[in-house]
């Protein structure tokens, strides 16, 4: 019966079938474009369609030959604007990584320690952000930090300033735009840590006489860790790359490196170096990247 | 000592949410305003939502999106529910190491590199194969289920995680085929994350701008691709009225999502005190 033969395919089969048509899924949407995007890199740029040389050329006599150019990396090295926005970049995600720790860890802490219902309304007010508009939420800022916004008018009512100040498009309008989008990120992984967390160290610590703030730096803070790290991980690897908060809240002045490989694209149509400017991009965030991987399986380890 | 703790923990959980609501708010407010002019207050009107009704391409690309959203969250969390089954359950297979690294990453990748190496497979596979014969609908759902399959399947893992493998032991035990087991206990115990990660990965591809931007082709122009183009110039009421419904929409969702989960949470609790 061929019923009960598909039936018993599947039975054998059943493992291949379910780890294996998601895996081949990322592999081939996933990790082969960041193939051809090494490989296009490695290309000349040319006015043509595609614009870029092909890696491998079939000569006259049929033989192959391989034409490599580290051209746009040397073109990205040479260049200082691209050294200095990848610098300005990582240096900006930085300083809203401690910035959302800041904010989020003691905000964590007190949703933690909150009880029964009151903490799911709380918890549910750090999701219900995640869950809205993305774009919206940076959009919101452009309405307080306006020239005419309300931030400006509300100083100005408060007789703090006397014509309006510039909030808007600039750098400070970047940082606030990317701490306020990446809270819940921070928030979300340290209120998870800290639930898990066994508030008899705390008490003991207490007990036997340590200062609050001496149990604090000694017990509490060393227990965290690691939610420390995953979410400032979160927070710092796709603040580097920001393309939507940097060309909205930071106008023509901030530079970051997500924004010039988007107008690379799309406005020079100069395939080859913005497919350099990704890998180099990648290169920088490897190591965080790994350090995330490594974060995330631990925590998979630690719930089975 | 503990009681300024208190009042210092208090101050920032009321900063905290001051600073993630009060942009929103003020947004919603300016919605209904006259002036022309988005911060200058000129009186309540309900005019910019008569303009945004009126308006064909609003209505275009929300249909669009919708439409997006809807194809690829349902791919998505079945894709993402068999990725979670194997990464919680099936410890050793080969190529693990490999699988684990992709479904981890696109959590964090940068969009802009998503976007950029999605487009470069898209054109490459064009000139292969012929497919996609063009950009829009087909491969920004392409690119949607690729993302949002990996976050389906953290949910699927840690719930999977959470609850014991005791009934699909007992179940082999008593002779019960493998995939019957996993048609018949596992799948069903997993349904609440599967709803979870339906939604979310709905609300992740409602989301995307740069995404979506990269690997669409012209005339497909989703919802965030419309809202941007009007707002890189500067404010704009009607875009203020368009943000209001869905932040009133998503509101209200995430709302009854959370009622029912506090509920069945009281309803758990107090089965556990009865037994």
């Amino acid at each position: 019966m061929s019923g009960s033969t598909l039936g018993n395919w599947l039975q054998s089969r059943w493992q291949s079938i379910v780890a294996g048509i998601p895996f081949i899924w990322l592999l081939v949407f996933f990790l082969v474009p960041f193939f051809i995007v090494l490989k296009i890199s490695l290309a000349e740029s040319l006015i043509a369609s595609p614009p870029f040389s092909k890696l491998l050329d079939w000569g006259d006599g049929g033989l192959p030959s391989l034409n490599i150019s580290i051209d746009n990396y040397a073109y990205l090295w040479e260049d200082s604007l691209y050294v200095r926005t990848y610098l300005n970049s990582i240096k900006i995600a930085l300083i809203c990584t401690v910035l959302c720790l800041l904010i989020g860890y003691p905000m964590a802490y007190a949703i933690v320690r909150a009880q029964g219902t009151t903490r799911y309304i709380l918890l549910l007010l750090i999701i219900l952000p995640f869950w809205t508009s993305f774009l919206l939420r940076v959009y919101a800022w452009m309405g307080l930090l306006a020239d005419q916004g309300t931030l400006n008018s509300f100083l100005m009512w408060l007789g703090v300033i006397e014509k309006p100040i510039r909030l808007l498009y600039s750098q400070f309008a970047v940082y606030v735009g990317i701490v306020y989008s990446y809270l819940p990120f921070m928030i979300l992984p340290l209120y998870a840590n800290m639930e898990k967390l066994d508030t008899s160290l705390q008490e003991a610590a207490a007990d036997l006489g340590a200062k609050p703030m001496a149990g604090f730096f000694t017990v509490t803070l060393p227990l965290t860790a690691p939610g420390i790290l995953a979410g400032s991980l979160l927070v710092f690897i796709p603040a580097t790359g920001e393309f939507v908060i940097p060309d909205l809240l930071g106008g023509g002045n901030v530079l970051m490196i997500g924004r010039i490989l988007f107008n690379e694209f799309n406005s020079n149509h100069d395939w080859p170096v913005a497919s350099a400017v990704a890998i180099a991009l990648l290169i920088v965030l490897v190591v965080p990247m790994m350090l995330y991987h490594k974060v995330q399986a631990a925590e998979a380890r630690r719930g089975t | 000592m503990k009681a300024k703790r208190s009042r210092f923990l208090l101050g920032m959980l009321c900063f905290g949410f001051a600073f993630l609501y009060v942009p929103i708010i003020l947004m919603m407010i300016y919605s209904f305003n006259y002036s022309k002019l988005v911060p200058v207050w000129g009186g309540f009107s309900t005019r910019w939502y008569t303009t945004l009704f009126q308006s064909e391409d609003v209505w275009a690309a929300t249909a669009l999106s919708l439409k997006i959203a809807l194809l690829n969250a349902t791919f998505a969390t079945m894709l993402g529910t068999l990725a979670g089954i194997a990464l919680s359950r099936l410890h050793s297979f080969r190529g693990r190491t490999l699988f684990t690294g992709m479904i981890s990453a696109p959590l964090v990748m940068p969009e802009v590199i998503t976007g950029l190496s999605l487009l470069l497979l898209f054109i490459t596979l064009n000139q292969l194969i012929g497919w996609p014969a063009e950009r829009g609908i087909t491969t920004i759902t392409v690119a949607h289920i690729t993302f949002s399959m990996a976050f389906v399947a953290i949910i699927i893992q840690s719930r999977l995680a959470g609850t014991g493998r005791d009934l699909e032991e007992a179940a082999l035990d008593l002779g019960a085929k493998p995939f019957r087991v996993l048609w018949d206990i596992t799948l069903p115990q997993l349904a609440p994350g599967m709803v979870a990660g339906w939604l979310l990965a709905f609300t992740l591809s409602l989301d995307d701008l740069v995404i979506a931007s990269f690997v669409s082709g012209p005339g497909a122009t989703t919802l965030p691709m419309l809202i941007y183009s009007r707002i890189r110039l500067g404010l704009r009421p009607d875009i203020n009225a368009l943000a209001t419904i869905i932040i009133l929409t998503v509101t209200i969702g995430v709302l009854i999502a959370g009622w029912i989960m506090i509920r069945q949470q009281r309803a758990s609790a107090q089965d556990a005190e009865h037994t």
